[in-house]
C-alpha cells in the first residue's frame, strides 16, 4: 500500500463522512414530515422542502458559539470533537464491498470497532461535567450510565457472529458469511440493533438527552457549530450502526448483484436500516430511565447470552 | 503475554546486529510517544484539578495504546482501548463526577503521603527498569507484520498460557463475588422491606413519611420477626 492509495482511501472515507449523515438527516426530515404530518420542513427550497437541510446548516453556522462564564473552558470547547472523531476512525474500518474495498483492513477489525465506539462515552461525559449545570452534569452521567449498559450486550452479539466466521476481520467476516446466518443470528441481530440505537440515543432510547424533559441532557449549554457536532455524531452514528449490522449480520456484499456492484448493496442495506432507525423514532415512545436499564439487562444481555450459547452449539455440530 | 506471542512469532532472540545510533522512524515514533505518555501521566498525578486528572489518564492509557500498536501487538492494542479507555476510567470519571468533581482547583487534592507515593514510584520503576534491561540486554526482535496479531495472542493464551489464564479467571470471578458479598454485606441486619408493603414498623402519623423512606439508622441486635414489624 503506498502512499497515494493511503491517501485515497482517507479521503474517501471523509468524503462517505462528511456526506451520508447529510443525506440520512435530510431522509429523516421528509420521513418524519410524512409520517407525523408536519408541514414545517416541507416549505424551503420549494419542492419537498428540499433546502430545509440548507437552511438548517446556514442557521447553526451563524449562530453565535458561546462557553458558560463558570464553565472548563478547555473541556467545554474539546468534548464535541472527542464525541465525533470516534465515529470517523470507525468508518474507516467498515468494508463497502469485496477485494479491499474499504477504508483500512485491519485484522481485529471488529474489536477496533467496538473499542473505538467506546471512546465517544468520554466525550458526553466531558460536555456534561464541564458545562457547569447541574442539568448538564445529570444528563452526561445518564448518558454514561445508559452507554456502559448497552455497550454489554453489543459486544457480546458481535462476539457470536466472531465466532460463527472463526475471525474478527470484518471482511473476513462478510466473506464467510452464508444465508443460513440469517436465520442463525437473527437475535444477535437484534441484540446488535437494538443495542446500537440506544449507543446512540436515539428514540426510543433518547432519555438521558430527552429535550421535552431534563431540556437537553448534556448538551444544555451547547450552541451553534459545537452543538451541530453533538447532532453530526448522532447522524454517523446512524450510518455507523447500520453499517456494522449489515457487515456483521446482514451479510455485506452478497446479493443478487455481480460482485463488482457488492459496493451497491453494502449502501443499500446500510440506507435501508438508516430508515428503520428513523421509523422507530417516529412511532414509538419514549422509554423511562429505569425501563431503559431494566431492558438492557434483563432483555438484552440474556438474549445475547442465548445466542452466544446457540452459536457454540451449532459450530460445534457443524464442524 | 505479548511478549511471548511476538518470540512465537518471530522465533529467538537474536544478538544486536544494529546500533543504538542508527534509530529507524518507528523508533523515534516509539520515544516520541512514550515521552508524551511519561509527561500526561506526571501531568495525571500533579494536577490539582480532579476530572483533569482522569482526562490526563486517558491521554496516557491511549498512548500506551499507540505504543502496543507500534510493537505490532494490534490485538492488545485494541484491547487497551476498549477495557481502560472505555470502561474503567469513565467509571472512574463516573465516580470523581458523583462524589466530588468541583470545576477549577480542589485545594485540597494533595496528599500528605506524596513523598512516601514518589519513592514508592521511583523505586518499582528502577526495579522494572532494571529488570527489562537486564533481560534484553543486548538481544533485538524483528517486529514482522502480524507478530501480534489476534490470531498469535489467542493461540499462545490458550496453547501455552492457558493455566495463568484459567487462573486469573478465577480470581477475577472470586473478586467479583466478594464484591456483591461486601455490598450486600451491610444491608443484612436490616429487614428489607417487602414488595408492595411500604410501611415501618412506627406508627404513621408522627413521622410516618420519613420512617417511609428513609432506612432505619441503627439496627437492633436481634432483629424481631420482621412479620410483627411491618404490621406496625
Amino acid at each position: 500500500m503506498n502512499l497515494l492509495d493511503t491517501v485515497l482511501r482517507c479521503v474517501a472515507t471523509l468524503v462517505v463522512f462528511l456526506v451520508f449523515p447529510l443525506v440520512i438527516g435530510q431522509t429523516e426530515h421528509k420521513v418524519m414530515a410524512h409520517m407525523q404530518g408536519r408541514l414545517g420542513p416541507m416549505y424551503a427550497g420549494g419542492f419537498h422542502g428540499w433546502a430545509q437541510l440548507v437552511a438548517d446548516g446556514v442557521k447553526f453556522a451563524q449562530k453565535e458559539d458561546i462557553v458558560p462564564a463558570g464553565a472548563d473552558r478547555r473541556i467545554f470547547q474539546l468534548a464535541p470533537a472527542v464525541s465525533l472523531l470516534p465515529y470517523l476512525f470507525v468508518l474507516l474500518a467498515i468494508p463497502i464491498g469485496p477485494d479491499g474495498f474499504v477504508g483500512q483492513a485491519i485484522d481485529a477489525g471488529l474489536f477496533f470497532v467496538l473499542a473505538v465506539m467506546g471512546v465517544g462515552v468520554i466525550g458526553k461525559l466531558m460536555a456534561g461535567w464541564a458545562s457547569a449545570n447541574k442539568f448538564s452534569l445529570l444528563g452526561g452521567l445518564r448518558t454514561a450510565a445508559q452507554l456502559m449498559s448497552y455497550e454489554l450486550p453489543m459486544v457480546l452479539a458481535a462476539a457470536s457472529v466472531a465466532m460463527a466466521a472463526g475471525t474478527l476481520s470484518l471482511p473476513g467476516i462478510v466473506d464467510a458469511w452464508q444465508w443460513y446466518w440469517l436465520p442463525w443470528q437473527i437475535i444477535g441481530a437484534f441484540v446488535f440493533f437494538t443495542a446500537g440505537l440506544a449507543e446512540l440515543q436515539r428514540p426510543p432510547f433518547d432519555m438521558p438527552i430527552a429535550d421535552s424533559e431534563i431540556i437537553f441532557g448534556a448538551y444544555t449549554e451547547y450552541t451553534g457549530l459545537r452543538f451541530a457536532f453533538f447532532l453530526l455524531s448522532e447522524y454517523v452514528g446512524i450510518l455507523v450502526v447500520s453499517g456494522l449490522t449489515v457487515v456483521l449480520f446482514l451479510g455485506g456484499w452478497h446479493g443478487p448483484l455481480p460482485d463488482q456492484l457488492g459496493w451497491l448493496w453494502t449502501i443499500l442495506k446500510t440506507l435501508a436500516l438508516s430508515f428503520v432507525v428513523i421509523w422507530l423514532r417516529v412511532t414509538y415512545p419514549r422509554l423511562r430511565e429505569d425501563q431503559l436499564m431494566r431492558f438492557a439487562w434483563t432483555v438484552l444481555i440474556p438474549l445475547a447470552l442465548v445466542q452466544l450459547a446457540l452459536t457454540g452449539i451449532i459450530k460445534v455440530a457443524i464442524s | 503475554m505479548s511478549g511471548a506471542a511476538l518470540l512465537a512469532a518471530t522465533g529467538s532472540l537474536e544478538p544486536a546486529a544494529r546500533s543504538f545510533l542508527s534509530p529507524t522512524g518507528v523508533e523515534i515514533v516509539f520515544l516520541l510517544v512514550g515521552i508524551g505518555v511519561l509527561g500526561s501521566a506526571v501531568v495525571a498525578v500533579t494536577t490539582r484539578q480532579l476530572v483533569h486528572a482522569a482526562l490526563w489518564l486517558v491521554v496516557a492509557l491511549g498512548g500506551l495504546a499507540i505504543e502496543f500498536l507500534l510493537l505490532t501487538a494490534e490485538f492488545i492494542a485494541w484491547v487497551q482501548v476498549l477495557i481502560y479507555l472505555g470502561s474503567v476510567v469513565v467509571l472512574v470519571l463516573f465516580g470523581l463526577m458523583l462524589t466530588k468533581a468541583p470545576i477549577g482547583r480542589s485545594p485540597d487534592a494533595d496528599s500528605g503521603n506524596r513523598w512516601v507515593a514518589l519513592v514508592v514510584a521511583l523505586a518499582s520503576a528502577g526495579t522494572l527498569v532494571t529488570l527489562v534491561v537486564d533481560a534484553f540486554r543486548t538481544s533485538w526482535i524483528g517486529l514482522g507484520s502480524g507478530g501480534g496479531s489476534a490470531a498469535v495472542t489467542g493461540a499462545s493464551l490458550f496453547r501455552t498460557w492457558v493455566l495463568p489464564f484459567e487462573a486469573l479467571s478465577v480470581l477475577l470471578l472470586a473478586a467479583l463475588v466478594g464484591a456483591i458479598v461486601l455490598s450486600r454485606g451491610s444491608k443484612r441486619r436490616v429487614p428489607a422491606p417487602r414488595a408492595g408493603k411500604l410501611r415501618a414498623g412506627r406508627p404513621v402519623g408522627s413521622n410516618g413519611t420519613v420512617a417511609a423512606t428513609a432506612p432505619r439508622p441503627a439496627a437492633p441486635a436481634a432483629p424481631a420477626p420482621s412479620t410483627s414489624e411491618q404490621e406496625g
